[in-house]
């Protein structure tokens, strides 16, 4: 494998930093799912034991952290419907950039429409 | 051999000799099968369902009624026992394992450099892979909403009535 003196950067900019996201996110998302699917095999053990670990997920801890993992997610989701926009459209490439943009403007609005609620279920006095 | 059967000159096939001259250019058949490109398109393909199940998947279990905080095993039993949920999370479960295995897969190939490395850590991949879709599998064709002799409290309402 070739390797550079001193490390390699690409291009950079907007190009280079939504795959480093993508990677990440994508990376971060996967070993959730393994811990998720574990987790969930426990309602074959008992309704106690099942109960008693997705009771660890009803915290405030873990609720920031699926407010983490749904951000994760949703990058994830928006930036890859980009990929394939840029994969398969003619202009694709070209727009590549405002594109990342648009990604970034319905993630905040997903967020948004999000956050509220999970947050006030999670904090909220029940 | 394939060369022959394809009715191109063998002898263009064969190593160390030289090629008749001005005879037609036969590019060399790859050994290595479509494997990547199949693994890009699908990549596309599941990508666009995924966001559909996962987003789904999403909005049911955090965004409706008390989202995260009315999660508990009584819960999944309402769920589980719709076919309809259990194809999505099957489904969900399938997609994401592979779509997620193979992402791996590729960050492994670009930054795992020996031989040695690389090999171990795709072994990993594959044996956490197989695990988890085949316990995944089990656990929603398994799954009994209402197990016998388990506190009333903690199940779904069907369970009782």
């Amino acid at each position: 494998m070739p390797t550079a003196q001193g490390g390699t950067l690409y291009r950079g900019r907007e190009g280079m930093w939504s795959w480093v996201a993508h990677r990440v996110t994508g990376f971060a998302i996967f070993f959730f799912l393994l811990v998720h699917v574990t987790d969930t095999a426990l309602v074959r053990v008992s309704p106690e034991a099942y109960n008693a670990v997705i009771g660890t997920y009803q915290t405030p801890i873990m609720g920031l952290g699926e407010v983490g993992l749904v951000a994760a997610i949703v990058f994830h989701a928006f930036n890859g419907i980009r990929i394939m926009l840029v994969d398969f459209l003619a202009n694709g490439p070209r727009y590549q950039r405002v594109m990342l943009w648009i990604v970034l403007g319905l993630f905040v609005v997903t967020m948004a429409g999000f956050l509220p609620r999970h947050l006030m279920n999670v904090f909220g006095g029940h | 051999m394939s060369g022959a059967t394809h009715g191109t000159p063998a002898v263009a096939e064969r190593v160390g000799t030289l090629d008749a001259p001005r005879s037609p250019y036969v590019r060399k058949r790859t050994t290595r099968g479509n494997y990547e490109l199949y693994s890009w398109v699908f990549m596309r393909a599941s990508g666009v369902v995924l966001v559909v199940l996962v987003f789904g998947h999403l909005f049911v279990n955090l965004m409706v009624g008390e989202g995260v905080k009315a999660i508990d095993f009584a819960f999944v039993g309402g769920k589980w026992s719709s076919p309809f949920w259990q194809i999505w999370d099957l489904l969900m479960l399938w997609l994401a394992m592979i779509h997620g295995t193979n992402g791996l897969r590729t960050i492994i190939n670009d930054y795992a450099e020996r031989d040695v490395t690389r090999g171990v850590l795709k072994g990993l991949l594959y044996l956490a892979f197989t695990i988890v879709v085949v316990l995944g599998t089990l656990v929603i064709f398994t799954f009994e909403p209402c197990p016998v002799g388990a506190d009333p409290e903690l199940l779904a309402s069907f369970c009782t009535a």
